[in-house]
């Protein structure tokens, strides 16, 4: 276990390595300069070199590089070009947004797809299995953007029960902070919920057909006491490695909808900072979300070698 | 059975609608009649016109060419560079190619995709090609990844255990043997990333990162149709339906040929 | 440009305001706009949405732009030119305090216009500043400029937002928090939503009707219309879908403030690239343009059209649309006369503003018809200033100047479009000498010409300056003669 741990671990640290560069390098090569996004049409060339200067963009590629990474590995996240507040606070403040509303979305998707999940397997092959895989099919072939576009037209312009968009702020109640992410929050779960109650669904009925759920039903339990008791908890492990992997795709991957409901969400700070060329913004967040994934990688990977001992003697 | 059937139906209506728009339009999607700006659906323009005094109709008929060109050439990538990458990851199971390759695969997962499509665009500037490129590009290790697995329990069978003692190299018996048996799946996850690709394709352009103007494209016709959507709702419906039926109808092609190419999935469905 | 602004359903509302039982009326107010501020320093970046926030509100400067876009005097009180205008002596209004505490003298304003115009300046308007060769303090309320030639404009220049009065005691966190003399003062700030500001019960002059200002940033124009019909925003300067005009213009609860600004929007050539360094092509250019077509295509009907780089309201403007009439078969029959009777292939980049965007796919339309094949790539602006503005490397571009008065970038032969000719460098060198206001207005009506003649960019419209707000907002600026958002003289009817 020892050896295949600082296995593991070496290659987290190359894989973080590469990753830094690769992202640097993908930054840098960007064409556009951040002190004439910031300074305009009628800048004057003496202006623009003091003002890229001061943002220590005049430094060798190389320089620049161990600087950002030196700063990391101290936990300094650089500071923002154009807002020029420290990265590591914008990050928080973003995160204040995307984080419940990752959570929101993935609490409604769950809500929506285990109990569909389970209907589903209970009725296998009936009307209301046949309906619910209908819709999910709907669910997953839905663009999550234009469902946005249709709920703001009804929910927000036409019925007005929810703000069109923007973020109340948690300061407003927590009530507040939740009912404008409502919508955001929809839009994101339709889709993952249709995934959801499909795999939960197949989960569910893969269980049932073992010998274990065979005898407890010649123990006589019904079908749906059998699922509910036992398949239920077998099914899970497929179920949340799914939500894990939703998860980091919600964090980063509601650009779009953050973008539709105006919330000043992680995503929308990439977006804006690419556009302003606020190069650090982009590599320092950039980094920070494929550190979080390859991390949890990693942490799986060791709980799953812990469990099973095959896996180890597999590498 | 009738799920497959209506997938393939709508697959092949939104194939027919492109192959047609290469001939023939009802209107022609670069000319502009600003005064027959924003009229609802008529019989002389079924979807109607859109803020250009456009037809609707020709614009999605032509779009689908774009969706499908980008999603398609980008499955093309994926299968390209992942399958091979898969195979020889299966071929030197545990040892440093399968360790590198594998370990690339999780670094590409890692990375967020939309996040990367933007860099690329912002670096190339956007156009149809680059959505390829951002679309192909993490394609690459799902094909990788599926391949690998298939892969790896067909190299334990007998078959091939009995070409390895004819003296077959590991290349050959890849290409020869287990290329062949993947082949099936390959096919069921390349309609899947099809889907996919036609969900990114429109995503990406809804941003404005797809294909450039006057190429109609579906997500930047949606992206058009926004701030109009109150009072010309037509203009934001029909794109999205035809992205809609699209990704369904090979969602269901998908499911229909898993089915109908590997009996084992078919006792969970 | 017609200058108007729409109060719908105004009566019924005073009917229905006087049935009700005598309600307090509101004195706070959210204000949408596009674009969110970098930052919170007027003086360090080219960005408009900081003086959409802060000018007139937060900060001032010694002289101030009107609502009309005449200059009015802002903390100096008066001033006096000497007889040379060389030395012009600013009086400042007395009992100044910046919203720290501190008073603002003239060592202030000196701080701040050497500041601005220092070597390591990183102001983006520093021209504006290159006159001055001294600032010197006479005494706490009296401030000496003197310039190293006349230049009439001073007072323009000084009411400019990078040139407005900011103090050494807090410069250095100026950028999160800003300090001026303004009748409002900043409250907080939450990056990527909101900008608030509440009233400065100090202020000096007319004190502001409001106690509290909400800047909401919304960049999405979708998002920009449900907030204003949710009644998410009170006020949306700058409306950026002019297509839901329509539907605000019909809503009783809504007025829509249409008004202009000093966008002169072109279609930008670049003259010393083939084939564009051939007038006859330029000509043909701005002949296969329909103005009309564009307005109401792109900006469904808002915007004046222009026939050379100068404001309509100004009162030495010249219309010179005629001289570019719409008329195909002459842009057809100019192309031949160049040489290109089979017309050519170009590249057409657009920056993001939907006036470029939509208005870039129609003239796509309008030049195919006489032969003119165009590539079209739409830009972010950072790529825009890369690849067009610095690096000269576009044929045909769209894009609003939107700074005052600003035909002297023709003078500018290393400028995008690359015209600078000797003849308008020397017409130019002439505006700067001349005090005569008739002389003046004549240089610049023959500079108008001029450019016209050569037909250097095809002229498109001037921009319209676009507002929504609540019908019961009044004291909005309705013209945008620079970018600003004053709501001091804003309030509530009751």
């Amino acid at each position: 276990m020892l050896r295949y741990i600082l296995k593991r671990s070496l290659s987290l640290l190359v894989s973080l390595l590469i990753a830094s560069v690769v992202i640097f390098a993908a930054v840098e090569v960007v064409p556009g300069d951040p002190a004439s996004y910031m300074l305009g049409m009628n800048a004057q060339p003496d202006t623009l070199a003091a003002l890229r200067d001061e943002l220590g963009l005049n430094g060798s590629l190389i320089q620049r590089y161990l600087g950002w990474v030196g700063g990391m590995l101290q936990g300094d996240f650089g500071v923002s070009y154009t807002y020029r507040t420290p990265v590591a606070g914008m990050v928080a403040d973003r995160l204040a947004v995307s984080l419940p509303l990752a959570i929101y979305a993935l609490a409604l998707s769950t809500a929506i797809a285990f109990p569909a999940g389970i209907w589903a397997a209970a009725r296998r092959g009936r009307l209301g299995d046949t309906m619910v895989m209908g819709a999910t099919q709907l669910g997953v072939a839905v663009p999550n953007f234009w469902f946005a576009m249709l709920m703001v037209l009804v929910f927000a312009i036409g019925l007005r029960w929810f703000p069109a968009g923007g973020f109340a702020g948690w300061d407003k109640g927590l009530w507040a902070g939740l009912h404008s992410l409502t919508l955001p929050a929809i839009a994101l779960a339709l889709p993952q919920a249709a995934i959801l109650t499909r795999v939960m669904r197949s989960a569910l009925i893969d269980a049932l057909s073992e010998d274990y759920i065979r005898t407890a039903r010649a123990k006589g339990l019904t079908r749906g006491q059998a699922l509910r008791r036992h398949a239920l908890r077998n099914a899970l492990i497929p179920v949340l490695t799914i939500i894990g992997m939703q998860f980091s795709f919600l964090l980063a991957g509601a650009i779009i909808i953050e973008n539709v409901f105006y919330l000043p969400g992680l995503g929308r700070l990439i977006f804006q900072a690419i556009s302003a060329r606020d190069l650090i913004v982009v590599e320092s967040v950039v980094m920070i979300l494929v550190f979080g994934v390859i991390v949890v990688n990693f942490a799986v990977d060791l709980a799953y070698a812990a469990v099973d001992p095959r896996l180890r003697a597999r590498e | 059975m009738i799920a497959f059937r209506l997938g393939l139906f709508l697959v092949l209506v939104v194939l027919g609608a492109a192959a047609v728009s290469l001939v023939w339009v009802p209107q022609d999607v670069g000319a502009m009649a600003i005064a027959n700006k924003l009229k609802p659906p008529t019989l002389a323009h079924p979807m109607g016109t859109d803020h250009f005094g456009r037809d609707v109709l020709s614009m999605i008929m032509v779009g689908a060419r774009t969706s499908i060109a980008v999603a398609l050439v980008a499955v093309g990538i994926g299968m390209g560079v992942g399958v091979p990458l898969g195979l020889a990851a299966a071929a030197n199971r545990g040892g440093w190619l399968d360790e590198i390759i594998m370990r690339g695969n999780d670094l590409v997962f890692a990375f967020p995709s939309l996040v990367i499509a933007i860099l690329i665009t912002a670096t190339f500037g956007p156009s149809a090609v680059n959505a390829i490129l951002a679309i192909g590009i993490f394609n690459i290790p799902v094909f990788a990844r599926v391949t690998r697995g298939a892969a790896l329990s067909l190299w334990t069978r007998d078959w091939v255990m009995a070409a390895r003692v004819a003296g077959k190299g590991r290349v050959r018996i890849s290409v020869e043997h287990i290329l062949p048996n993947v082949a099936n799946l390959l096919i069921v996850q390349g309609t899947i990333q099809f889907s996919l690709g036609i969900l990114a394709e429109a995503g990406l352009s809804y941003v404005g990162l797809g294909a450039q103007p006057p190429t109609p494209s579906w997500g930047r016709m949606l992206a058009e149709s926004q701030t109009m959507i109150s009072f010309a709702p037509h203009l934001a419906i029909f794109p999205g339906l035809a992205i809609l039926f699209t990704v369904l109808g090979l969602n269901l092609l998908g499911d229909g040929l898993r089915d109908a190419l590997d009996p084992r999935l078919r006792r969970s469905r | 440009m017609t200058v108007a602004s729409i109060h719908r359903g105004l009566f019924s509302l005073l009917a229905l305001t006087a049935t009700m039982s005598m309600a307090e009326a509101k004195t706070d107010i959210i204000v949408g706009m596009q674009l969110e501020p970098p930052h919170l320093d007027p003086t360090s970046a080219a960005a408009g949405a900081i003086d959409s926030v802060l000018y007139a509100n937060v900060f001032e400067g010694l002289t101030r732009f009107a609502a009309d876009g005449s200059i009015l005097p802002g903390l100096a009180q008066s001033w006096d030119i000497s007889a040379d205008g060389l030395t012009y002596t600013f009086k400042l209004h007395p009992g100044v305090k910046f919203h720290d505490g501190t008073d603002m003298t003239a060592e202030d304003v000196k701080f701040s216009l050497d500041r601005a115009r220092a070597a390591d300046s990183q102001n983006a308007q520093k021209a504006l500043f290159a006159g001055i060769a001294d600032v010197a303090v006479v005494d706490p309320t009296t401030v000496k400029v003197t310039l190293s030639a006349p230049n009439g404009a001073l007072p323009f220049n000084l009411a400019w937002g990078d040139a407005v009065i900011v103090a050494p005691e807090s410069i250095e966190g100026i950028k999160q928090n800003p300090i001026g003399t303004g009748a409002f003062k900043f409250d907080a700030w939450v990056q990527g939503d909101k900008i608030d500001l509440v009233k400065n019960a100090a202020y000096w002059g007319t004190p502001a009707k409001l106690d509290k200002v909400t800047f909401k940033f919304i960049s999405d124009p979708t998002a920009a219309f449900a907030s204003v019909m949710a009644e998410d925003v009170h006020v949306f300067a700058g409306f950026p879908a002019p297509e839901n005009l329509a539907q605000f213009a019909a809503d009783p609860r809504f007025q829509v403030l249409v008004g202009s600004t000093e966008g002169e929007t072109i279609l930008a050539m670049n003259n010393k690239q083939p084939p564009f360094d051939n007038l006859k092509v330029r000509q043909a250019v701005s002949h296969a343009i329909d103005r009309q077509a564009i307005i109401d295509g792109a900006m469904f009907g808002y915007g004046t059209p222009i026939g050379t780089h100068f404001a309509p309201h100004n009162p030495d403007y010249l219309d010179l649309t005629a001289q570019s009439a719409f008329d195909p078969a002459k842009a057809k029959a100019l192309l031949a006369e160049a040489g290109f009777a089979d017309g050519f292939t170009t590249t057409l980049k657009l920056p993001p503003p939907s006036y470029a965007r939509r208005g870039g796919e129609i003239i796509a339309a309008q030049l195919r018809e006489v032969g003119i094949q165009t590539e079209i790539t739409n830009l972010e602006w950072a790529q825009w200033l890369e690849e067009v503005f610095k690096g000269k490397n576009f044929g045909l571009t769209i894009v609003s100047h939107t700074e005052p008065a600003d035909i002297n970038i023709y003078a500018r032969e290393d400028y995008y479009f690359q015209y600078g000719t000797p003849a308008f460098k020397a017409l130019m060198a002439d505006l700067n000498n001349a005090t005569d206001p008739a002389k003046r207005s004549d240089i610049l009506k023959a500079a108008q010409k001029m450019i016209a003649d050569d037909a250097v960019n095809a002229y498109l419209f001037q921009l319209a300056a676009l507002s929504v707000a609540n019908a019961k907002v009044q004291g909005l600026w309705v013209n945008a003669p620079t970018q600003a958002t004053d709501l001091t003289a804003v309030s509530w009817a009751e």
